[in-house]
C-alpha cells in the first residue's frame, strides 16, 4: 500500500538523518581542528563497524525486551558471565593458565552452547521473575547485572582465561563480528516482522490486559523474550572473549546502557509496542560514530561518557513526547 | 416467547464472592437462539462480574453453566472463545500499536504452516478477511494498516465489534459498547447489532442506555445488588417498570427521569 509506504518512511529516515547528520558534523570538525577527514578513512570506519557489533548484538535482544515494555539491565554482565563459561571450554592444550586441566581442545562446538547457554539460562531467570512475580522488570534485571558480573568474577577467580583454541578465536576475528550481528539483526527483523512471536511480543508491550483477553500466555511469551535477550548477550559475550582472544571478567562492562541507548535512539519506546530492529542498528552506528568521533578529534574519554548521556536523556524526551502527541 | 428454540446459555445459581463481598448470588440466566438480551443495573448490581464469568475472565465460585447444551467451565477467555462465545469488552482489549488485521487476528493469527511461536504469518489471508468481517458492519475504515491507535473511537469500537462477528461465533457479549461514543459512531454501532440479529447472531447487551436497550433488544434481564430481580420482555414493559427495578424504588420515577 503505497500511503503506509509514505507514512512510514520519516521515522526510520529521520533516524538516518541523524546518523548522517552527526558523522558531517564530525567530518567538519576533523577539517577545522585536526586537518584531516574522519570518513574518509577505511581503518578508523572498519573499527566503528567492529565496535558496533557486539554491542549491537546485545542491543537486539534489548529491544525486544523493550517493546514488551520491559528492560534488561543485566546484557553486559550477562555476556562476561557468558565470555568466562565459553572461554574456559575453549582452551587449547599447551596453553599457559589451564583453567579446567582435563578439558582442552573441544570442538567448538562446545563453548559455543556453553556461552549461549549460560545467556538462556540468565535470560529465563530475568524473564520469570518478571512474569511471574509481577515485579517491575528493572528490579530483576539490575540483580542479575551485579549477580551475573560477581559469578564473572568468581568463576575463575578473577583471573582470565588465555590460550584458546584457533577455531574459537576465529569467531572474533576479521569480519566475522560484523557479519554475525548483521545475521543477528536480519534474523530477528524478520522474526518481529513476519511470524507469531513478533505479534505477540508487539501485542503485550501495546497492551498487555488485552493480550491476556485474546488468550495470549503472556507470562510464557515473556520468558521466551527475555530468554533470548539472554542468549544474545552470550553470544556477544562469545564473540568478545573470541576477538580479545581470551575470557576477562571485565568485559563488557556497561555495555547493557550503550545497548539500551542505541534501541532508544534508534525510536523503540520505552513504553512498548513500538520498535524496529533496523532503528536499533542506526543506533548503535550513532553510538558508535559519536565514540570514534570524540576520540578523532583527540576530546577527552570523561567528555565522551557526557555527551553519551545527554544523548539517551534527549532520545528519552523525543519519545516521550511523540507518545504525548499521538495521545 | 417462542420456548421451542434452542437455548443457547443458561447458568444456574451463578454466585461469584470477592473476599466476604457477594457481588453475584444465584444468577439464573437463559437465552435462546437468535435471541438478543439486555443486561441492565445500577453501577455495582453485578452486570460485569456476571459478564466476567460467563466470559471466562473470571471463575464463578459456584453454580453451573451450560453452553450449547453442555455444561462447561471456562478456565480462561480463551477457553470461552475456542466454546463459541465472543466478548466486546469495555476497555476495548486492542493493541493500539498494531493494525486493523492484526488486531482482528490477536491471538489467532492465520499463519502459513504451524511453527509454534515461529510460525509466519498470513498476513494477505488476514487483511482479506478482515475486508471482509468490516464490510458486514458496514464501518468504512480508509487505511486497514494504519495502527489502531491513531483511530476515532467509533472505528475502534466496530474493529473490535467485527473482531467478534468474523470469528461466526455462537453468541456475542457486548460490555457497554457504546459508552464512549458519539451520536453517529452509537448509530454504527447500533446498525451493527442489528445486522447481527437479522444474521441469527445471539446476543448480550450491557447497557446503561435505555432508550438503546428498548430499541435493540428481545428480553430484558434487570440486575440489583448482585441479583436478577426481573426478566421482561422489551415490548411489554416501559422505562418506569425498568427503572423502578432497577432501583428498587415502586414510586416516585418521573416519565422524564434522566435515566430515559
Amino acid at each position: 500500500m503505497n500511503t503506509t509506504a509514505i507514512r512510514k518512511l520519516p521515522q526510520e529516515a529521520s533516524i538516518l538523518m541523524v546518523l548522517i547528520g552527526i558523522a558531517a558534523l564530525f567530518e567538519i570538525l576533523g577539517w577545522i581542528f585536526v586537518g584531516q577527514s574522519f570518513l574518509a578513512n577505511s581503518k578508523r570506519l572498519v573499527i566503528i563497524v567492529l565496535q558496533v557489533s557486539i554491542i549491537g548484538i546485545i542491543a537486539v535482544g534489548v529491544t525486544q525486551v523493550i517493546i514488551t515494555s520491559g528492560i534488561d539491565l543485566s546484557g553486559g554482565s550477562v555476556a562476561a558471565l557468558s565470555a568466562m563459561v565459553a572461554a574456559s571450554f575453549a582452551q587449547a592444550s599447551g596453553g599457559f593458565s589451564i583453567f579446567y586441566p582435563g578439558i582442552v581442545d573441544l570442538p567448538v562446538i562446545v563453548p559455543l552452547l556453553a556461552g549461549i547457554g549460560v545467556g538462556l539460562l540468565a535470560g529465563s531467570i530475568n524473564g520469570a521473575i518478571t512474569a511471574y512475580t509481577g515485579v517491575p522488570p528493572f528490579i530483576p534485571t539490575l540483580g542479575m547485572l551485579v549477580a551475573a558480573r560477581g559469578l564473572a568474577v568468581l568463576y575463575a577467580e578473577g583471573q582470565p582465561i588465555f590460550g584458546l583454541t584457533e577455531q574459537y578465536t576465529a569467531i572474533g576475528q576479521g569480519i566475522n563480528p560484523v557479519l554475525i550481528f548483521l545475521g543477528v539483526a536480519v534474523l530477528f527483523h524478520i522474526l518481529l516482522k513476519h511470524t507469531v512471536y513478533g505479534r505477540r511480543t508487539y501485542a503485550i508491550g501495546s497492551n498487555e490486559e488485552a493480550a491476556r483477553i485474546v488468550g495470549i500466555k503472556v507470562n510464557r511469551h515473556k520468558v521466551l523474550v527475555y530468554s533470548i535477550a539472554g542468549g544474545l548477550a552470550g553470544l556477544a559475550g562469545i564473540v568478545m572473549s573470541a576477538r580479545a582472544t581470551m575470557g576477562q571478567p571485565g568485559m563488557g562492562f556497561m555495555y547493557e546502557l550503550d545497548a539500551i541507548s542505541a534501541a532508544v535512539i534508534g525510536g523503540t519506546s520505552l513504553f512498548g509496542g513500538k520498535g524496529k530492529i533496523s532503528g536499533t542498528v542506526i543506533g548503535v552506528f550513532i553510538l558508535g560514530v559519536i565514540t570514534s568521533g570524540f576520540t578523532f578529534l583527540r576530546i577527552d574519554f570523561y567528555y565522551q561518557e557526557i555527551a553519551k548521556g545527554m544523548i539517551i536523556v534527549a532520545a528519552v524526551i523525543a519519545d516521550q513526547r511523540r507518545q504525548a502527541r499521538k495521545a | 416467547m417462542n420456548d421451542a428454540r434452542k437455548i443457547v446459555l443458561r447458568t444456574q445459581g451463578l454466585c461469584k464472592n470477592y473476599g466476604g463481598v457477594q457481588a453475584l448470588k444465584g444468577a439464573d440466566f437463559e437465552l435462546r437462539e437468535g435471541e438478543h438480551i439486555a443486561i441492565v443495573g445500577d453501577n455495582g448490581a453485578g452486570k460485569s462480574t456476571f459478564v466476567r464469568q460467563i466470559t471466562g475472565v473470571e471463575q464463578p465460585s459456584s453454580g453451573q453453566m451450560f453452553f450449547d447444551g453442555k455444561e462447561v467451565s471456562f478456565k480462561s477467555p480463551l477457553d470461552a472463545r475456542e466454546a463459541g462465545i465472543e466478548a466486546v469488552f469495555q476497555n476495548l482489549a486492542l493493541a493500539n500499536d498494531l493494525d486493523v488485521p492484526a488486531n482482528i487476528f490477536l491471538g489467532r493469527e492465520e499463519v502459513y504452516f504451524n511453527l509454534g511461536p515461529f510460525s509466519f504469518l498470513n498476513e494477505k489471508k488476514m487483511l482479506a478477511k478482515a475486508k471482509e468481517g468490516l464490510e458486514k458492519t458496514a464501518v468504512k475504515i480508509p487505511n486497514l494498516r494504519n495502527a489502531i491507535g491513531k483511530m476515532s473511537g467509533g472505528q475502534r469500537q466496530c474493529v473490535a465489534i467485527s473482531r467478534s462477528a468474523a470469528f461466526a461465533s455462537k453468541l456475542i457479549i457486548m460490555d457497554e459498547p457504546t459508552a464512549a461514543l458519539g451520536v453517529q459512531e452509537t448509530t454504527q454501532v447500533e446498525n451493527i447489532i442489528r445486522r447481527l440479529k437479522k444474521q441469527g447472531v445471539p446476543l448480550i447487551l450491557i447497557s446503561h442506555n435505555l432508550r438503546q436497550v428498548f430499541n435493540l433488544v428481545d428480553r430484558i434481564f434487570v440486575f440489583r445488588r448482585g441479583e436478577i430481580v426481573g426478566v421482561v420482555d422489551a415490548d411489554k414493559t416501559d422505562g418506569n417498570e425498568i427503572v423502578s427495578l432497577i432501583t428498587g424504588v415502586k414510586t416516585g420515577v418521573h416519565e422524564n427521569a434522566s435515566y430515559i
